[in-house]
This record gives C-alpha cells, structure tokens and sequence, in this order.
C-alpha cells in the first residue's frame, strides 16, 4: 500500500468508486495493490480484460456485502471484479 | 485437415463448434490434465473431411491456468500426441470485438494459418453495429468471415472460406515468433486492436438496453438475491418433484427385468449375478439419469443464457467467507440432487484449487441417495411429534440432517484452504458478465446428451465393475446347503463386517450394520435392502417399513442416531469416488476424499452415540 501513501495528491481509484460512477482510466498501475496476485500478473490480467489508458468506465454494480464485489462496464463488456483488484485503475 | 476453435471465453465458441459438427462430436480429456478435449467432425462443401478441436476460452496465449496452457500448447503444435492445427479459427463476439482482435493479433505471431469468425453477427447487426468486412480483413491479414451459429445457412460461408484456404499452397512455412507478452506489448495491442477497430466497425448511438433493464433487477443486492433464491427453488422442485415419475419408471422397469431373470434362469450364481450384481446395481445408479439430465438442463440453460456468472457475482462474498470461489455455488447446489453432476459442474471453476476444494466438498452436500437412508431411520426411530406447537419433530431431524451437511462442507472448505493452500492467496474474481442472450435450445440439447452419455459410459464402465465387486463380496463364499440363515451371513461381506464390527463397537453398530455398509458402498441407498436382508427380511421397496419395525426392535436410540450422523459424512459411494478419481486425474484426491469423510463420519458417530448413551437412549 506505500505506493499509494507516497503519492502526494490522492488518486482516484475504481477499486473505491461508487456505483453510478462513470469516467475515463487514467493509468492501469497495480504495484502496491492489496491482491493475491503480483503486481505484473494483475496488470496483464486487466490489461487483457480491456481495461487500457484511455477506456471508458463505469460502475454499473455493487454487491450486497460492503458493496462489494462491483460490475464494471469498460466499453462495451461488462466485468465483474472485486474492489481490491479494482484498486489497480487510477481513473479520472 | 485439422482445425482448431479458439476465442475468449462468452464468444459463442461452443454453439459454432455445435452447429459446425452436429452431433459427430467426441469428448474426452487431454493426457494428464483435467481439461476437456472436445473434438468434432465435418465436411466441407467441397468434400473435405476436417476435425475441429473446440479449444478452452481464453484472453491470451500466457497459459495462466491448465485449461490455457492447452490451448497456447495447441496453437504452438507443443502439445504432446496432437498434430499442430492447419487452420486456427478466431471466434469473436461481434458486439464486442476489442478482447478477440488483441487476442487475434498475438495469435499471429504464431505463424498458424489463421481465419477470423465473427460470429452472433445477426444480433449485432440488429444492434446496429456494422463491419467494414474486407478493411478489416486487409488490416489484420487475415481472412475475415461472419456467421450466425444458430441457422444452418449462417456458416456457409465459412465453410467456403474454409475449401479455399485448404486448397491454397500451403503458405504455413511463416516462423513461430510468438513469445509472452510484456506489459507494455499487452497495452500496445490492444492499443493496435482499438485502432483497426476504430477504422472498421461502427458502433450503434445506443447500445443494447436489455442487458442493462435485465440487471438493473437481476443485480440488485435485494432482488437480485430473491430472484436467485426463486431460481434455485424451482430448480429443486424440478430435480426432487418432476423427476420422481420417471425415476419410479427406471427403478420399476429395473426390479422387473430382476424378477424376470430371476423367474427366468435357474436359482444358481448366474441368477444371482445378472439379478443382483448386475441388474440391480447398475439399477441403483441409472435411476438417477432424470435427476442428472433436469441438473444440467437447467446449468446449461442460465448458462446459456448468462445468468450463471450473475449468480457468481451475487455468491461471491458469501461463498468467499468459507474460501470459496462464487462459481462453486451452482456445482454444490447440484450436489443435493447427486454429487456426480455436481462434481462434473465443477468444470466452470478454472482455478484449479478452488476446484479441488469444491469437489472434495461437493459429497457432504445431502444427496438423494441418502433420503432413503434418513427415512429408514427417522420413520422407526423419530416419533411423529410436534415440538413447540407446531413443528414436526421428523422433519426437524430431517431439517438438522442437511444443516449439518451444509455446515461441515464450509467448515471443511474453510479448513483446506487454511492449511492446505495458506501459502497461496485465493484467485481473485474476475469474470466478465456476458450479455444476455436467448438460450439456444440445439446447443443445450446437445450438451445435456453428452452429459448423460458421459454418465451412462461410467455407469457402464467404472460403476458396472464396483458393483460386480460387491455383489463378489456379499455372495461367495457360498452357504453350506440347507441352512436357514441368509446366504449374506457367509459372505466375505460378513467376514469383513465381523472383522471390522470391533472397529465400529465404540460407534455402537452392531456387525449387522457393518455388514450392510460394505454393499451400501455401492450406493448409500443400497444399504437400505442390505440391512433387509441381513436381518432376513424378504421383498423389495415395499419391505422398508417392515425393515423399520425389524430396526426398532433390534437397535438402540443410540445406535440409530448414530448411525444417521455416520450417513451425513459417510464416503459411501464408489460411483462419487470413481467420478472424483477421473475429474481430478488422480487417485490421490479420491483417497483424501474417502480419508477425511471417513474420519468425519466416525467422529461424528462416536460423538453422537456417546452423547445419547450418556442421555439415557442406549
């Protein structure tokens, strides 16, 4: 997580989107993400899930338990992940 | 020729793959993994034989998980006993094209002859997207065609496409220049994807709202779990209520073909054999094919038509309390009916240890097989009372039976994950919510007749030869002539009932019980007439009651109670373990399975015979 608290203006992150949120990915980014995969191996995984600089997002859904996990529209596909993975997309 | 289906996962593969080979299909597994190898065969226009290899849905050639290892080791020509494919078809899902044109694109440094599908291309066209077919061909070099794999005439073009590449000299000599992408080459694809994209396909101004209204219900965190729970109600209903006609048809249709042979045939082994052995061993898991082709119609129905990664979603983190992944929800479900379906089901998990960890679980899920059991028991033993007013004191038993089934699977789940697999955190769950789309009725009638072929070969094969083995064990040796004692009592049945009784003495089963458990492997419910007939009760089904009066007279509360909290974890059944044995690829998990269940069952017995001693009911 230093990665994160190292930055010196907080960032946006779909992993703390709410529902209805809707924006554009800035960085796909994982290093210092809490996931149980490594930081390369999330990354490639988004990135193959579309979610490229530049894309298109939007929360679409919420689970029921701590609003989590979330559906995400990217484009035109829709992706359904939880929100510590989410946290790998910086958007704007 | 030989041609090779790829595409990511949600791109209609398997319908193309149905419409293109019909019913001349071939399911197996490929050699030491657990993925399913499903081969079939066509013939082009122009006379061709070819056969196509459905291959496992992926985003990528990185082989992440077994299932995409097969499919990168395919493409590649690395894997072992298999002729590299002429021609690999992309499929991609012609209302989403981003994902397959990047895959497409790594695709061709693999130097394989290469085709592009654009299938479902009737609902995007409905849609409103529209395909600059030849720019797109030009763009990606590659042969681009589309098809609709519902209708017969949709694929006729790629059968043409198909003749004229075959026909074409063999221009396949291009070097295999594939390696794994990086990072940043993943970001440049599917940057040079977006691009082609962009320049080729144009997007409706609104895209599709069904799927969107569908969810917005269907996901809702209230609702959405309602309609789940309705779902699943119907399914039970479906699997308990309307196959119970048909399953009392097999098991009639079975005891007369048994009465027929045994009125037939001279009283002798070979009587007993056919009746006995095989005839109504084979019976006893055949009866549950209705249940097993009602489980899947309905599997492959929400799959079909996308639901089934909606219940994942709704699932996740309750499943994922007790370490479980949200896609095991549906194979456990099924396991109520019969872990066998449940246990195939577990195919939709493609991480290999929440796989595992579902099909070491699936058996404490309270089978059918067991409800004969439960009522053998209760009926004797459970007097027919109300409790607090106006609950049925059998159906709470029956009630209490299932939770505790229930409770242990997470209990057990929990603890495999803790100390088996603590080292490796759980795979994160990401899965894309396909659209909906109407369910096609070939495709799942195709699919729920594999699955019951593949259940009827096991029947035939692997429970056939468990089954003779037991009908060995309760028949020879053979009785001295002239006793009046039942021909089971000098059976190496018995022998191995009296030698283990000592074992069982603790858990209060007399050798009786022991005896009629080493048959019952066969199926829990054949314990049932075992015990008929080890207390010397004659006839059929219709018997039970009477072996229940026999029961009450015979056995302690105690040993009753006990012997229902041996049934809720008992490892008994050969067909669970050959099933497991042969979805896991190994004997290894099929004798975890049995270890641990067994050692759960006798646990719970001694625990529970011990308690009601001390209460005063033995």
């Amino acid at each position: 997580m230093t990665a994160i608290d190292d930055n010196p203006a907080p960032e946006k992150r779909l992993g703390s989107a709410k529902r209805g949120y809707s924006g554009k990915i800035h960085k796909v980014a994982a290093d210092g993400v809490n996931s149980s995969l490594s930081a390369l191996e999330l990354e490639s995984r988004l990135l193959e899930l579309g979610f490229v600089e530049g894309a298109r997002v939007e929360v679409l859904h919420e689970g029921i338990v701590g609003g989590d996990p979330i559906a995400v529209r990217i484009d035109n596909v829709t992706v359904a992940m939880r929100r510590r993975e989410a946290m790998a997309v910086i958007v704007v | 020729m030989h041609l090779a289906l790829v595409g990511t996962p949600n791109s209609g593969k398997t319908s193309l793959f149905n419409a293109l080979t019909g019913s001349r299909q071939k399911v197996a597994n490929y050699p030491g993994v657990t993925v399913e190898r499903k081969e079939g065969f066509f013939v082009t226009p122009l006379g061709r034989q070819a056969s196509l290899v459905d291959l496992p849905g992926t985003y990528s050639l990185r082989g992440r998980s077994p299932d995409e290892e097969i499919t990168r080791d395919f493409v590649l020509g690395r894997a072992a006993g298999e002729a590299p494919p002429d021609l690999v078809l992309c499929v991609a899902d012609s209302t989403n094209l981003r994902l397959t044109i990047r895959l497409l694109l790594e695709l061709k440094q693999t130097g394989r002859s290469l085709m592009l599908v654009l299938n479902m291309f009737d609902i995007a066209t409905r849609r409103g997207v529209s395909v600059d077919i030849a720019r797109l061909s030009e763009m990606l070099g590659v042969p681009v065609v589309t098809s609709i794999a519902v209708r017969k005439a949709g694929i006729a073009d790629l059968l043409r496409k198909t003749d004229e590449i075959a026909m074409k000299p063999q221009s396949s000599a291009r070097e295999n220049s594939w390696k794994v992408l990086s990072v940043a080459e993943l970001r440049a694809t599917q940057r040079e994807a977006d691009r082609i994209i962009a320049a080729t396909v144009s997007l409706p101004a609104r895209p599709d709202n069904w799927t969107a209204r569908i969810d917005a219900v269907v996901l809702h965190p209230v609702a959405g779990l309602a309609i789940l729970a309705l779902i699943l109600f119907v399914m039970f209903q479906a699997v308990f209520a309307w196959a119970q006609p048909l399953m009392n048809l097999l098991s009639d249709a079975f005891s007369g073909l048994g009465q027929f042979v045994h009125d037939t045939l001279p009283a002798g082994l070979l009587q007993s054999f056919l009746q006995n052995g095989v005839i109504s061993g084979v019976g006893s898991v055949i009866v549950f094919l209705p249940q097993i082709i009602i489980i899947f119609l309905f599997i492959l129905l929400l799959e079909d038509f996308g639901y089934m990664a909606r219940a994942a979603f709704l699932m996740d983190r309750i499943m994922g309390g007790a370490g479980l992944h949200g896609r095991a929800f549906i194979p456990l479900l099924s396991s109520f009916a019969c872990a066998i379906p449940g246990i195939m089901a577990t195919r939709v998990i493609d991480n290999r240890r929440d796989r595992l960890t579902t099909i070491l679980i699936a058996p404490l899920m309270t089978c059918s097989a067991r409800i004969p059991v439960y009522t053998l028991i209760i009926s004797a033993f459970i007097p027919d009372d109300q409790v607090w007013g106006w609950v049925n004191l059998r159906g709470l038993v029956m009630f209490g039976l299932y939770a505790a089934g229930i409770t242990s699977a997470l209990g057990v789940s929990f603890l495999i994950k803790f100390f088996m697999w603590r080292d490796y955190a759980p795979a994160p769950f990401m899965l894309e919510l396909p659209d909906y789309k109407l369910p096609r009725l070939k495709s799942i009638a195709l699919g729920v007749y594999t699955r019951a072929k593949m259940f009827l070969q096991r029947a035939g094969t692997t429970i056939f030869s468990m089954m003779v083995l037991i009908w060995f064990l309760a028949s020879f040796p053979q009785p001295p002539a002239g006793t009046a004692e039942p021909a089971i009592n000098y059976s190496l049945a018995a022998i191995i009932g009296h030698a283990l009784a000592p074992l069982f003495a603790p858990v209060g089963f007399n050798w009786q019980i022991v005896v009629a458990l080493v048959p019952g492997m066969a199926a829990r419910e054949v314990a049932v007439a075992a015990l008929g007939t080890v207390y010397a009760i004659e006839g059929g089904k219709e018997a039970a009651d009477q072996i229940g009066q026999v029961l009450a007279t015979k056995w302690s509360l105690a040993t009753a109670l006990s012997l229902l909290a041996w049934y809720i974890f008992a490892p008994q059944c050969a067909s669970t373990l050959a099933v497991i044995r042969r979805e896991t690829g190994g004997t290894k998990w099929m004798v975890l399975t049995f270890s641990y269940m067994f050692a759960l069952a006798y646990a719970a017995s001694l625990l529970t015979y011990n308690i009601a001693v001390t209460l005063g009911a033995g």
